[in-house]
This record gives C-alpha cells, sequence and structure tokens, in this order.
C-alpha cells in the first residue's frame, strides 16, 4: 500500500512526516492539490488527507497511522518532489513536549527546501523516503548558469522546464502562482494556452512575440479549481473568484457550474492531460517490449457453470450487490496467481523477486482516452461480492479522475478486460517491473465439444502474457489450467 | 411513472457513468450500451440508479437494450417492490 507517510527521526525524536508519496515508478514529483483536513485534526490511519496531482490523475492520499495534523507545509500548485514533506503530523502513540515540537517545526522546512532543491537524483529514491536522510548541510545539486542566473525565485522541477522548453516558453516571463511565486504546471499551460489564443487571434505581420497577460489583470485561478472547470467544461471567463486576492476556487466553479447550461461537448480542454497520459504509457510500452522476451498462452474456458451462478446469486442479491462475470474472472486470476507465484511479482536486477500479495492490477480505459491500471490489493482473499466492490469503486474513481494514493500502488500482476469491447483474445504487454499479465477476451455463445456431442456454449478466451527472464512455459500453462478449475467450482470462490 | 418521466430518469442514471450523456433526438430504438459505450460495470451502475428512481427491482434477465424497452418497463412498473 502506498501511503505518504514516512517516520522521521530528528533529534532522538520520532515523530511522522505525510510527504508526498511515489505514486507510480515513473513518477519524480506532484503537484500539491488541497488539503482535505485541518492542523489540530485527529486522523485515523487510511483516511483521506490530501490530493496531489500526477501527470495521469488528480490521487486521494491516505495517511498511514493514528495522529493529529500539525503544521501543513504544502499549498496548492506547489511542486514537490517525491519524499518532500507536505506536513508535520504527530502520531497517537507519540506525544512530543512541546518544546521539542517546536525545535523540529523550525529544523523542518529548511529539510523540506533541502528537498526541493535536490534535484532527480534524490527525487528518485523510492517511495516514503525519510526526508530526515538528507543531512541539512545536503549540497544543492549542480547549478547551471541559467539557473544561477535566475537563484532568487524559487525552483523549476526539471519537468517543467522540459515542459517549457517543449512548448517554447521562458520561463522567466511566467508570473508564478505557486508558493513564494513558484512556476506550476498549471502558469505554464496556462501561459501557453494564452500564447496559442493570442496567436490565433493576432493580425498578419503582428508580431509573433508571446503575449503574456499582465500579472495585474491576469485571473487568478486555483490549479484545482481550473482541473475542476475542465471537467465540467466550465469557461473560467468570467467567474468571479472569492479566494484570496480574487481568485478563481474550487467552489466559484461549482457554482458557476451549477448555474449554467449544459456546456457544449467541445469545451473540454483535457489536452495536457491526455498528453502526459499518453507518454508515460508510449514509454512504459517501449520499455516493456525492449526488455521483456515475452511468450504467450491462451486456453478456452467455458463458462456455464460460472455464468449460471452468477446468474443464480443475482436473483437473490439487492440490486446494488448485483455481479458481473468479470467479478468471477478477476477473482480467478488472483486466486490463480497465488496457486502460481511465479508470475506473481517483480523483475529487480536482473532477478525475479516473488510478490507476498497477490495486489491484482486492473486496466481501466477511461472515456476521454488513455488508461490507469490501479490496483486491488490482496485480491486473491476477496470473496466474490467484495472483489465486485472493489471494481466498481475503483472504476468509479478512476473515471471521475480522483484515484487514491492505495489505489496506484505497484501491482504484482496485472488483468486486461477488453471482453466488453467485443474481442476474442487479448494478447498484452506486460507493465514492467511486473512478470505476467492475463487477458480476457469476449464471452460469446460458440460450439463446443461436450461428452462426445456438439454443444452451443458461452466460452471466453483467456490469455497469460509472461515474462520469459521469470517464467518458462509450463509455469504459464499451470496457471491457466488452475483459471480454467477455479472457473468451474465458481461456488468455491 | 410516465414515459416523460421514465426517459427523464434514464438521462439522469446516464449521466453518472457519461457525465454528458443527452438523449435530446435519439429514437426509441436506440441501443443504449452501444450508442454510450457501456461496459457491463457500467450497466449495472445505471440499473442501480434505474430501479432506485422507480422504486422496484429491475430483474438481471430484464430487456433493457433499447430506450424504448427501458422507458416501456419503468413506465408499467411492476407488482413487487423492493
Amino acid at each position: 500500500m502506498v501511503t505518504g507517510l514516512a517516520k522521521t527521526r530528528v533529534t532522538g525524536l520520532v515523530m511522522g512526516d505525510f510527504v508526498m508519496p511515489s505514486l507510480g515508478a515513473d513518477m519524480e514529483e506532484g503537484t500539491f492539490i488541497e488539503w482535505l483536513v485541518s492542523p489540530g485534526d485527529t486522523i485515523k490511519r487510511g483516511d483521506v488527507i490530501a490530493v496531489v496531482e500526477t501527470p495521469k490523475s488528480a490521487v486521494e492520499v491516505e495517511c498511514f497511522e493514528d495522529g493529529t495534523v500539525g503544521e501543513l507545509l504544502a499549498h496548492e500548485g506547489d511542486v514537490v518532489p517525491v519524499g518532500g514533506v507536505l506536513a508535520h503530523l504527530t502520531p497517537a502513540e507519540a506525544a512530543i513536549p512541546e518544546e521539542a515540537a517546536a525545535v523540529v517545526a523550525a529544523a523542518a522546512p529548511a529539510v523540506a527546501e533541502a528537498a526541493r532543491v535536490a534535484a532527480p537524483a534524490a527525487v528518485a529514491a523510492p517511495a516514503a523516503v525519510a526526508v530526515a536522510a538528507i543531512p541539512p548541510e545536503v549540497e544543492a545539486a549542480p547549478v547551471t548558469p541559467a539557473e544561477a542566473a535566475t537563484r532568487h525565485l524559487p525552483p523549476v522541477s526539471p519537468v517543467l522546464r522540459h515542459r517549457a522548453h517543449e512548448l517554447g516558453i521562458d520561463l522567466a516571463t511566467i508570473v508564478g502562482t505557486g508558493r513564494h511565486g513558484a512556476v506550476t504546471r498549471a502558469d505554464l499551460e496556462h501561459a501557453a494556452a494564452a500564447r496559442a489564443a493570442t496567436a490565433a487571434t493576432a493580425t498578419v505581420g503582428a508580431p509573433t512575440r508571446p503575449t503574456l497577460p499582465s500579472p495585474t489583470v491576469r485571473q487568478r485561478i486555483s490549479p484545482y479549481a481550473r482541473r475542476l472547470a475542465a471537467d465540467l467544461g466550465t469557461r473560467l471567463d468570467g467567474i468571479h473568484g472569492t479566494g484570496s486576492g480574487g481568485a478563481v476556487t474550487a467552489a466559484d466553479v461549482r457554482r458557476a457550474a451549477e448555474s449554467a447550461a449544459p456546456p457544449p461537448p467541445a469545451a473540454k480542454p483535457q489536452r495536457a492531460d491526455a498528453d502526459s497520459m499518453r507518454q508515460s504509457i508510449a514509454a512504459l510500452m517501449t520499455v516493456s517490449n525492449r526488455e521483456i522476451p515475452h511468450y504467450y498462452l491462451s486456453a478456452t474456458v467455458d463458462l456455464t457453470a460460472a455464468l449460471s451462478w452468477v446468474r443464480a446469486r443475482n436473483r437473490e442479491l439487492p440490486v446494488e450487490q448485483r455481479l458481473v462475470p468479470s467479478a468471477l474472472l478477476l477473482l480467478a486470476a488472483a486466486r490463480s496467481a497465488r496457486q502460481v507465484p511465479e508470475l506473481n511479482g517483480h523483475w529487480v536486477e536482473g532477478r525475479f523477486r516473488p510478490s507476498d500479495d497477490v495486489d491484482l492490477g486492473l486496466i481501466l480505459s477511461l472515456r476521454r482516452g488513455g488508461l490507469l491500471v490501479p490496483a486491488i490489493p490482496r485480491a486473491d482473499t476477496l470473496s466474490v461480492t467484495d472483489m465486485m466492490a472493489a471494481m466498481r469503486e475503483l472504476t468509479m474513481r478512476a473515471r471521475a479522475g480522483r484515484l487514491r494514493g492505495s489505489d496506484l500502488a505497484q501491482p504484482s500482476i496485472t488483468v486486461s478486460n477488453l471482453g466488453d469491447q467485443g474481442v476474442e483474445s487479448v494478447l498484452g504487454v506486460i507493465y514492467p517491473p511486473q512478470v505476467a499479465l492475463v487477458g480476457f477476451g469476449a464471452v460469446s455463445e460458440r460450439p463446443w465439444a461436450v461428452d462426445g456431442l456438439l454443444g452451443v456454449r458461452p466460452l471466453v478466451t483467456t490469455t497469460l502474457a509472461g515474462d520469459h527472464r521469470a517464467s518458462d512455459g509450463a509455469v504459464g500453462a499451470r496457471f491457466l489450467k488452475h483459471l480454467d478449475r477455479l472457473l468451474q467450482k465458481p461456488e468455491e470462490l | 411513472m410516465t414515459p416523460d418521466e421514465a426517459r427523464t430518469l434514464l438521462e439522469q442514471s446516464l449521466r453518472v457513468v457519461v457525465p454528458d450523456a443527452d438523449l435530446t433526438g435519439l429514437g426509441g430504438e436506440t441501443d443504449i450500451r452501444e450508442r454510450f459505450e457501456l461496459d457491463s460495470l457500467d450497466f449495472v451502475e445505471i440499473v442501480e440508479r434505474l430501479s432506485q428512481g422507480a422504486g422496484f427491482r429491475i430483474e438481471e434477465d430484464e430487456d433493457l437494450r433499447t430506450i424504448d424497452a427501458i422507458v416501456g418497463l419503468l413506465s408499467r412498473g411492476t407488482p413487487h417492490p423492493v
């Protein structure tokens, strides 16, 4: 489970820092969106306390233990490296004397700042790294001349610098709305959009120099409000801001959306999100295809028993707990992964590391394009009803663009279910560093030999893409055989 | 429930899954799964809301393919309350 909490040992005290979690192997930093708690609030392990944004999705981040919220360090729009401190928490079991707490509070921002300045080497550290591990006198990463010239400004992350370069925008011309005037991703995209709009209306022969909105005239909009507006299809111009300095807040956007007529379908500027998601998928799949020697197996499974069991259950269950056959398929896949541990785990540093739990990745395609692969933790231990509930909740959260941190934990094996799209079989691409991907095609009635006679049966083609470095075809075959056996006795699942 | 109310309920239920779903101008023969690219999870979500809105249990094997079939079922009602 990924959480945003690292235990930090400072001057002999134990206190909890709530840090930017790693929400994917490729994540180096995240944009802080909002707090769902206030200082002094009592929180329980698993409570969602903050929202951060990654290129793929806004993510609700849970805390890892019981305690009390202390100082909130991160502000809306801050770009914080993985492991960077977002807030101080006082764990329930460790009441800190007030004097000592003050010392910690004074020391911590410096540490956070060090983490902020330290460049990718430190940033690429694994999830939940204790930030205090960076000594306070840490050397800042080498500074390029260009950076040195603008050193009085808050640092801009390498990712944003790269993006600015792609967009052809000089960062020095952007007025930052982040903490201490830091330039946020939203600022950058806004500047790009403003330039595009200006370019579109510019008369022929007019200077093509980007004209940026002046800071005094420019509408201030929180990144979360901007995102919400995009989701709701609400136009931001004309909204009266009620936030500090007249900034447009999420509440303003909601009000405007409620009073406005349904927007034209074209008013959905999701490009930036869709682009960065495309880029992540491209990068990951390229690595997979380059590094993983895939082998593929497939088997046809008769679902007569499984489907009639689902139908019978659904006649008894309340409408809101009704099952879909996919719940059974996913559960059978998770249980089979438990039986064949050679396929459940990760290929790291040249060898296979089996996973203790079966955290089942589920590929969800999004209506606006792209996909997310959230995980169902310990999926093999669930009942069919729990699996169904987990699938529904995950799908709703993914489509609403609000996954939780724990949803984005690294799965140990992933399922691609394209049955509803009508495909016959899925020959999948493994998500590195995982070593297997299970595919389900459409359930369809086809001729099938049963006891020497030809019958018409609901059939599904199950497939397995395996990493040949970690396992051989015989192991994969054992997995598919287990899967078939489980689906013949659904009542035992 | 009148057919108009049933159509409104269907549209509202669809919007939970497809936020910009709009039934305006769609014929009664329209297959809603196909039209709105619904998968089986989406469909369960929608049927649950139809059932809540209508106040009776909708069985899984009811024909819910087209707009006409759904509006017909909702406006006919059923003797079995939830």
